[in-house]
């Protein structure tokens, strides 16, 4: 640590859009060496926050000292010379380009490849993080394409290395090499700027914390010395309401899956090998793996998307897997897709029209070829209501709605057609914790009503908070289903990287 | 039917001659297309490129000045594509046939009092001493500049695309433009580059066209020349080696079966004619058969509007 003059200091930072006020008068400082933890919901204007940073956005006012010298980017590579760095959530790896194209278009003043390929095996083996420079991208796991993103920013000797929640898609394993590689910068006194949902994280690993709600800085402290609950409720700003469920007897097996094969419709995807699994009526099964390890295909081969042979999904006596979707959902098996725009809805339709879409069989919302328009829109505004959609109305578009609203309104038009079986993926994706509290609740209730809920998820202390038994998916095998009760989170980390023999039905 | 006029050697050099302009043509649609655009307008702007170098050529006793006047038409014209995609977000697919139906157009009436006029010859490179020696003569030396031109190209743009930096941002900002922009690079100026390069190739062939292969100036005379190429670039996976080799053969099959045709060969002549195209495309998807689309080197972002929201 070097004296008393901040690395980075944010003075006053104000970005608008039009509508919305991302950044309001964002002040706070970051020293050198530090780990400092930019905490807040989505659209508490984070991701703004360190665009400017990092010279993508242009600051309407307010003032940046780096160093004790004014800093004003115009572009990444101002800040890249500067030496700053940034880890970014998504959007900046190339599928089709090898590891060192990757690294090399992060870089300022990149060596030749030979001698680039040479430095990434050297730096990436200091750090820990082992990486062959020659593989293309879009082979590699969710975990390793994050050590490329780290690998980039490392050659450059970055002092401040900005990281927008790195560990969403990581397994716990991999999160602890990504903390240790942490502090090892840090004890080498590069500064650190935080971004996570995940409080614990934040709690084990961050020296400081301001605390981000609708643009303001609403607070700052120190995360080691409050409880998670504590920075949750800053976050937010008002107590969280965590949701309740109360044990009862497993039911008769809803859904059994013996054998199911299926191969990927897309190209990265994962093929589904051999997946067996029963589920319960009245239990919540949630199913945990790090992205792109079959999820997706998992949850269209349940859907009737894809299809499988007719004995390897069976729904009590009915075999179901040469069925297509509608058929299926006549059955009652209704599934909820991550991607809500383009997958779970049609971006440019009303949320009437999308409510026909997947309600038509249940809801009876045609008759012979004619849509019934009027008990559609009955429909939709009982889901907007129900679930507490903020929308104006049920003619405006699903695109229009934000991401947790859209989430909302996608589970809850399948919940409301009362499934006898619900398979979702990713029900709180990018959904504030109270919505995301919400939704789990009433994936719980639904279960308490005698459905069998299938739940994957990336989010594992969701899975944990809401799910009976747990399974993991690692490259398209699922192990077998364990309770979740007392199940820790190295046995979950085992099942997660591909354990399968540990030890089923406990 | 008289087999034995066809003669192996002339035909090889008559190969060449007539791949050029569609080798050139998707060449530069090769590297627009790696930077993310489809540009369907190719045979608009090789059309134009055939009028502007004629023109100029003829006006100016150079075919020098013609061929760079051509890539200019072409570049310019492509510029009006480039503004409207990248600047005004107009669908690529519809601007693109816009500006090959613009560009027919306007090359009639540029081409008014053209018609029927000769243009300047264009030389050779290498000295008649080396162009009279047999079989590798035709072959090899006795070829006008611009073959060579295009030879040089696909060797360039391959160098270009595997080994520069700047290539590698090309490829980068085809593959995800989101990426590269989060990165810092201007996803628009490096597209519009590739838009007027692609631009300037595709009048460097329409030239080739009026000024060498037929040589004279009539309306619509590309005649599907530009489509061709687009095909090519698609067939041939998107690498300059294999365009290369799609040009050459859609050439070579072209003259053989003129040749056949003048032999008086038992298969109707409709047959033959559509010959060209069906093997063609057979043999580049037999080649490029049993990979991943990444493999192949289709950009992801091929086709997509991109609008830096942040």
């Amino acid at each position: 640590m070097t004296g008393t003059i901040p690395l980075l200091k944010i003075d006053g930072l104000t970005k608008a859009y039009p509508g919305v006020v991302a950044n309001d008068d964002v002040s706070f400082q970051i020293m050198p060496g530090e780990v400092h933890a930019l905490l807040g919901e989505n659209g508490a204007g984070k991701s703004t926050l360190v665009k400017m940073l990092y010279g993508l956005v242009k600051p309407d006012a307010g003032a940046l000292t780096y160093n004790g010298a004014a800093y004003a980017p115009t572009s990444p590579h101002a800040a890249r010379e500067t030496g700053i760095a940034m880890v970014f959530q998504h959007f900046s790896l190339f599928d089709a380009l090898d590891v060192a194209e990757n690294v090399a278009l992060g870089m300022e003043n990149p060596p030749p490849q030979r001698e680039l390929a040479k430095r990434i095996k050297d730096v990436s083996e200091a750090y820990g993080l082992p990486l062959d420079p020659g593989r293309l991208v879009g082979d590699l796991s969710a975990g390793e394409r994050q050590r490329v993103e780290i690998v980039r920013c490392l050659l450059q000797d970055p002092k401040l290395l900005i990281m927008d929640e790195p560990t969403s898609v990581l397994t716990p394993q991999e999160v602890e090499i990504l903390f240790a590689t942490l502090r090892k910068l840090q004890s080498e006194g590069t500064a650190i700027l935080y971004i996570s949902h995940k409080l614990e994280e934040i709690r084990s690993l961050c020296d400081a914390a301001t605390i981000l709600r609708l643009g303001k800085v609403v607070g700052r402290c120190d995360p080691r010395e409050k409880s998670a609950r504590e920075l949750a409720e800053m976050m937010v700003g008002m107590s969280l309401h965590t949701p309740s469920r109360e044990a009862k007897p497993k039911g008769p097996v809803a859904l059994s899956i013996k054998g199911l094969s299926a191969k990927s419709a897309s190209q990265f995807g994962t093929s589904l090998k051999d997946v067996a699994l029963d589920v319960h009526e009245g239990e919540v099964l949630g199913i945990g793996g790090v992205a792109g390890n079959g999820q997706d295909e998992l949850l269209m081969a349940l859907s009737g998307e894809i299809g499988s042979a007719p004995d390897a999904i069976v729904m009590g006596d009915t075999p179901l897997g040469a069925m297509r979707p509608n058929e299926r959902r006549a059955l009652g098996l209704l599934a909820a897709p991550e991607e809500r725009l383009g997958h779970a809805a049609a971006p440019n339709m009303s949320l009437t029209e999308n409510a026909v879409l997947t309600g038509r069989v249940r809801k009876s919302l045609t008759s012979n070829g004619f849509i019934n328009w009027g008990a559609a829109r009955t429909f939709a505004e009982d889901v907007i209501g129900r679930f507490d959609v903020r929308t104006p109305g049920p003619t405006h578009a699903a695109r229009s709605l934000s991401g947790g609203n859209l989430q909302k309104f996608v589970v809850g038009r399948e919940i409301l057609q009362s499934p006898k079986i619900l398979i979702v993926n990713q029900p709180t994706w990018g959904v504030d914790a109270s919505a995301a509290a919400s939704i789990r609740q009433a994936l719980l209730d639904l279960a308490a009503e005698g459905a069998a809920v299938v739940v994957i998820s990336q989010d594992l202390d969701e899975l944990m908070e809401i799910s009976d038994r747990f399974a993991a998916l690692n490259e398209g095998r699922l192990t077998p289903p364990r309770d979740t009760q007392g199940l820790t989170v190295d046995e979950i980390g085992l099942m997660m990287g591909g354990a399968h023999d540990l030890g089923a039905v406990a | 039917m008289d087999l034995s006029a066809i003669n192996p050697v002339l035909l090889i050099a008559s190969l060449m001659v007539a791949a050029t302009p569609i080798l050139l043509a998707a060449l530069g649609e090769l590297v627009v297309e790696k930077a993310g655009v489809l540009n369907l307008g190719v045979e608009g702007m090789m059309i134009t490129g055939a009028i502007c170098g004629f023109a100029i050529a003829v006006e100016t006793g150079s075919p020098v000045i013609g061929f760079l006047a051509a890539a200019i038409g072409g570049a310019l014209l492509s510029m009006l594509f480039g503004i409207l995609t990248q600047y005004l977000m107009s669908n690529q697919v519809a601007t693109g046939l816009a500006l090959t139906l613009f560009g027919l157009g306007i090359s009639s009436l540029l081409g008014q009092d053209y018609v029927g006029v000769r243009p300047p010859l264009t030389g050779g490179l290498f000295p008649d001493a080396l162009a009279d020696l047999p079989v590798v003569g035709p072959i090899i030396f006795g070829h006008d500049w611009m073959v060579y031109v295009s030879l040089g190209l696909v060797a360039g743009i391959w160098a270009f695309l595997k080994y520069s930096r700047a290539g590698l941002i090309l490829r980068a900002v085809g593959e995800s433009h989101d990426a590269a922009h989060a990165l810092g690079y201007n996803v628009i100026a490096v597209r519009l580059a590739a838009i007027a390069f692609g631009g300037a190739c595709a009048g460097l062939g329409g030239a080739y066209l009026s000024l060498i292969r037929v040589p004279q100036w009539t309306e619509g005379m590309t005649a599907g020349a530009g489509w061709i190429a687009l095909a090519i670039v698609v067939f041939a996976g998107w690498r300059p080696w294999r365009v290369l080799i799609g040009a050459y053969l859609f050439g070579g099959v072209t003259v053989l079966q003129l040749n056949l045709q003048a032999a008086g060969v038992a298969v109707s002549a409709e047959y033959l004619s559509m010959s060209p195209y069906l093997i063609t495309i057979l043999v580049l998807v037999l080649i490029s058969a049993g990979r991943g689309r990444a493999a192949l080197g289709a950009p992801a972002s091929l086709g997509r509007s991109f609008h830096a929201s942040h």
